[in-house]
This record gives C-alpha cells, sequence and structure tokens, in this order.
C-alpha cells in the first residue's frame, strides 16, 4: 500500500464527514466528541518537555517511531483543542517520517478549521503541528 | 433607566455593532481589550486623511496649521475632560503600556538603590513587568499589595508596605480582570503622606468613570484611546506639570529639541519634550474627536447603564450548576469574569464565538492573579453602555447551550 495515498485519502475522508454537517455548532458538537474519545495520555508523559505552551490552551505531544512508523500521543486541557488534535493524529499516525515531512496539510482549511491553527489563536495547535514534523524529521536522522 | 439614556439611539452611532458573525447577530461582551467606534470618530479618520493630512508643528504651509491646531485642539479637549491644569500636562503616547513605560524610565531615572515601588497583586502585566525593568536596573524594591478572595486590596497591608521609602504607587483604577473599582483617591492621599507620588492606570476606568485628576490628586493617569472608543495607537500620559518637567525626556528625536548641536542639545518645553518623532497625528486628533462623542451623551446614565448590565449579567450566571463567578468587590463595574467546574474557558469562548457571542477567555495579562485564584484563565464579558439587557439574555442562551454540548 503506497504511505502518500493514504495520508491524502484521510485527510479526503474527514473533509467528507464535516460535509454532513449544517452548522458550525454541529461541527463543534463533533470535535467535542472526538475530544472526550482521545486517549488521554498518562501525567507521567506530561512533562516540561513535551509541553507546547498557548496562550488559550496547552498541548502535550509525544512520539516514538515504531516499525518506521510515526507514532503520535497527544493531549490538552481544552476538549475542543483535543478535538483537532484527534484529527491531526488519525492523519498523521503510522506514517512514514518522509511522508509526514512533505505532506500538506489541505484538510483543515477544507473544513473551515484554519482558525485554530493561525498564530493568532495561540492555542498551541500550530507548535503542535510543527513540532510533529519536527519530531519526524528528528527520527529521520536517527535512521 | 433614565429617560435621558437611550440605548437603541447611542448603538445607531456604532455601525461594528450592526454586524452578523457566522450568521448570528454580533454581541460584543469584549469591551475591557477594545471599544467599537462612533460614526463621528470613523468619520474623523477619512476627513483627516482625505482633507487635512500633513506634519505637524513644522510647517508653515496651510495644511499643517490646520493639522497642528486640530492635534493640540484634541489635547485641549483631553485636558478640560480630565480637569488638568495646563495642557501641558497631557503628553500623547502610544497608549497605557508606552505610558507606564514613559513613566518608569523617566521618573525612574531620578530613583535611587533600595528606593521602594508599591503595585498591587491585581495589577495587568503592563503594570508590572515595566516595574520589575527599572528595579532590576536601579537596584530598587518592588512591594506587592495583596487581595482578598473577593478580589479587594487590603488597605491594612498597603499601610504597612508605605515608608519612607516608597516613592511611587502605581495602581489600576479598575481590574480588567475582576472589575473591582479600586479606591484610588484614599490610596493616593495615603502615598501623599509618606511623600511617595502616585500613577493611576486608567485603562480601564476612562471609559467608565468622569475622570477628574485634580480631585483624585494623583501625580500621574494613563489610559489608552481605543479603549474609550477612539483609534488604536495613541493613548495619553497625564502628569502633574512641576514634576514632568523634573523628569528627563524619555525618547530623543524630532520635535522634543529646542536647540541641537554636538556639543549639546537643549530639550523643548511641555509637553513636547516627551513627544520625540512624527507623532499619530489623526489618532491624537480622533480621540479628540471620541472625547466629543461622551461630552455628547448622558456620561452618568452610561455610567449606571454598564452597572446595571453588570450586576444583571452576575445575577444570572449565578444560578449556573458549577459556575463560579471570580471577583466580587463591593465596588465592581462592566466585567463579569467566571469560571465553569471542570471546563476550560478556551472551551467556553469557542463554542460562544460560534453563536456570535465575543468574548475573553485567558488569563487576562493577569498571570499573578490567576495564581492567586488557582485557576487557568477565565471567560470575560466585558460591557459598554452601548450593550442591551437583550443581548444579556442572548449571552445567556448561547452559554447554556455551550455548557450541554460540553457536559
Amino acid at each position: 500500500m503506497e504511505t502518500s495515498n493514504d495520508i491524502d485519502k484521510i485527510q479526503e475522508e474527514i473533509i467528507s464527514e464535516f460535509e454532513m454537517f449544517d452548522d458550525w455548532m454541529e461541527k463543534y458538537e463533533y470535535l467535542i466528541e472526538l475530544g472526550k474519545d482521545l486517549p488521554i495520555i498518562s501525567e507521567e508523559l506530561k512533562t516540561e518537555d513535551k509541553l507546547i505552551e498557548g496562550c488559550q490552551s496547552r498541548v502535550w505531544l509525544s512520539s516514538e517511531l515504531i516499525n518506521g512508523k510515526m507514532d503520535y500521543r497527544a493531549d490538552s486541557d481544552a476538549i475542543i483543542t483535543k478535538g483537532i488534535i484527534g484529527l491531526l493524529i488519525r492523519v498523521m499516525n503510522k506514517q512514514t517520517p518522509e511522508v509526514i515531512i512533505s505532506n500538506e496539510l489541505f484538510f483543515i482549511k477544507a473544513i473551515g478549521l484554519q482558525e485554530h491553527l493561525s498564530p493568532t489563536r495561540s492555542n498551541g495547535l500550530l507548535g503542535m503541528v510543527k513540532r510533529m514534523k519536527l519530531e519526524a524529521i528528528k527520527s529521520l536522522n536517527l535512521k | 433607566m433614565t429617560n435621558t439614556f437611550n440605548v437603541l439611539e447611542i448603538r445607531e452611532e456604532f455601525p461594528a455593532l450592526r454586524q452578523q458573525v457566522y450568521g448570528k447577530n454580533l454581541i460584543y461582551f469584549d469591551n475591557g481589550a477594545t471599544s467599537q467606534k462612533p460614526q463621528m470618530v470613523l468619520d474623523a479618520i477619512n476627513h483627516f486623511y482625505s482633507k487635512e493630512n500633513a506634519n505637524i508643528h513644522r510647517g508653515v504651509h496651510y495644511l499643517s496649521q490646520r493639522a497642528t491646531t486640530e492635534y493640540e485642539a484634541a489635547r485641549t479637549r483631553i485636558q478640560k475632560r480630565l480637569n488638568a491644569k495646563s495642557s501641558n500636562e497631557i503628553i500623547f503616547t502610544k497608549g497605557t503600556t508606552d505610558g507606564i513605560n514613559l513613566v518608569a524610565s523617566s521618573f525612574g531615572n531620578m530613583l535611587q538603590q533600595g528606593d521602594e515601588i508599591i503595585i498591587s497583586a491585581m495589577e495587568h502585566h503592563s503594570n508590572i513587568v515595566p516595574w520589575q525593568m527599572l528595579c532590576e536596573r536601579k537596584g530598587l524594591v518592588l512591594r506587592v499589595i495583596p487581595i482578598n478572595i473577593k478580589g479587594e486590596i487590603l488597605q491594612d497591608e498597603y499601610d504597612k508596605l508605605l515608608s519612607k521609602k516608597t516613592k511611587l504607587v502605581a495602581i489600576t483604577h479598575i481590574s480588567n480582570t475582576l472589575g473591582t473599582v479600586n479606591p484610588i483617591k484614599e490610596m493616593i492621599a495615603k502615598a501623599h503622606s509618606v511623600g511617595a507620588k502616585f500613577l493611576v492606570d486608567g485603562a480601564q476606568s476612562i471609559q467608565h468613570l468622569l475622570i477628574d485628576v485634580r480631585d483624585l490628586n494623583c501625580d500621574f493617569f494613563v489610559f489608552s484611546s481605543h479603549k474609550v472608543f477612539g483609534p488604536t495607537g495613541i493613548g495619553v500620559l497625564y502628569g502633574k506639570e512641576d514634576l514632568l518637567d523634573q523628569m528627563p525626556p524619555y525618547q530623543g528625536g524630532g520635535d522634543m529639541i529646542a536647540k541641537v548641536t554636538f556639543e549639546r542639545t537643549t530639550y523643548n518645553e511641555l509637553p513636547y519634550k516627551f513627544e520625540a518623532g512624527t507623532p499619530h497625528i489623526a489618532g491624537g486628533i480622533c480621540l479628540g474627536k471620541a472625547f466629543e462623542y461622551l461630552e455628547s451623551i448622558d456620561f452618568k446614565a452610561a455610567e449606571a447603564h454598564e452597572r446595571a448590565l453588570a450586576e444583571y449579567a452576575s445575577q444570572v450566571l449565578e444560578t449556573f450548576e458549577g459556575l463560579t463567578i471570580i471577583g466580587d468587590a463591593k465596588n465592581k463595574t462592566s466585567v463579569v469574569s467566571f469560571s465553569v467546574k471542570d471546563l476550560h474557558p478556551f472551551d467556553l469562548g469557542t463554542l460562544l464565538d460560534k453563536q456570535g457571542v465575543a468574548v475573553r477567555t485567558g488569563h487576562h495579562c493577569t498571570q499573578p492573579l490567576m495564581d492567586f485564584y488557582k485557576i487557568p484563565g477565565t471567560v470575560r464579558a466585558s460591557f459598554a453602555f452601548y450593550n442591551t439587557m437583550q443581548e444579556i439574555d442572548q449571552f445567556v442562551i448561547a452559554l447554556e447551550r455551550s455548557l450541554n454540548m460540553l457536559k
């Protein structure tokens, strides 16, 4: 299976899921559900070096390279942020570092959540995406 | 509500209020962050750049003289409203933060190692950090007056901190996070009794209270234009003339000099000594317009309306289970800050936003205050006189829906 196709396919899937919603509140209801479903990462993983500080909400991100694929785990103190994390992880997890580095995250804009990744929002998500790519680059260097 | 104050008529003057966001009528409850602008201010901005734009204080030509006249007329208008003795006491700055930094740098230069500065535990970062930087630079000591859980400054503790070593007390008039109105007139008198000067951070009071600097007897009063219905990028430092005269200039440049040679430069007189470089001319003129607007409304009635809004919002919010109002001072206005058990303010703010309600969430640039209450932040609804009781009702419905979604 070609992984680069997969990451785009997952993004397309998410976009069509969001097309079902009529208004903003339904989108956010779904995000809240996703946030609640995201496995909580254990407190001992929430160390300072895993923390991405935002002005509004905080995000913790840890990653590992397992069998050549990235394995991300993340958490946030805000549930909507967690929901968006859930989407990002669904797209980025189990991908090779090469795919993560070169891939464009087009689904965020397509589902209208780009405001959450703007520098002004300051909820840690922009930092999280950057950190996800950075961790992929790091594991590439370790190979 | 009094007959003289018609909120619907007032709203007509503010075009930004008549819009929809995400298909919902905008409910603007973020007035503590910045205020919307009346039509006459918007017209004045357009008018200045279309008809009067020129540099001031240096041109011989018609436009320059006209712009200068307008700019100085704005200064005089501000002086009159604040009841300052002279327009020399009105220094145009970039805003509250700039005004505080000016005092910290210039007045601060006259202080000696071991001198003390007093602030309170409810200050905005911009009334903390400039003093910390000054203390580090000059070897001064920063003292902090604690507050009680209601969000009131402990006056006994203030008395204990005051001493002959105290050179300056810098306190916010109204807390941006809690809405507490501090008893600054009494606090100023106490500071003077030990020979200290007093700076009032008026960022949150100039738009809600009638300020009389001579009655307060403060030495400095700072505020931002954008929170009082004027443009961004401009503000005012009021200072007593004899004090400003003694203080060294802040920044060097054009306009602030009398004569420049490579050997020696002499400085211009007040207020220009503190206004280096081309100022925000349109900003100054349009801040004057905002003050003209304020003169045209019944400000006392507006103040009463704002208090009523905050009281009503508090009463309704108190009925929500798990919701805690942060700040319960006896004298409080225009701000209702709250947190909800197990919920993050960011989630609430995001869902309110999608329903057209603009509030502020987070620590409101008062992190030490959040530490005191042991919370990461609050949701803050802050009102202006153009807000209505109906908007509060709409806000409450939106809040209820948000809480149900997050349950």
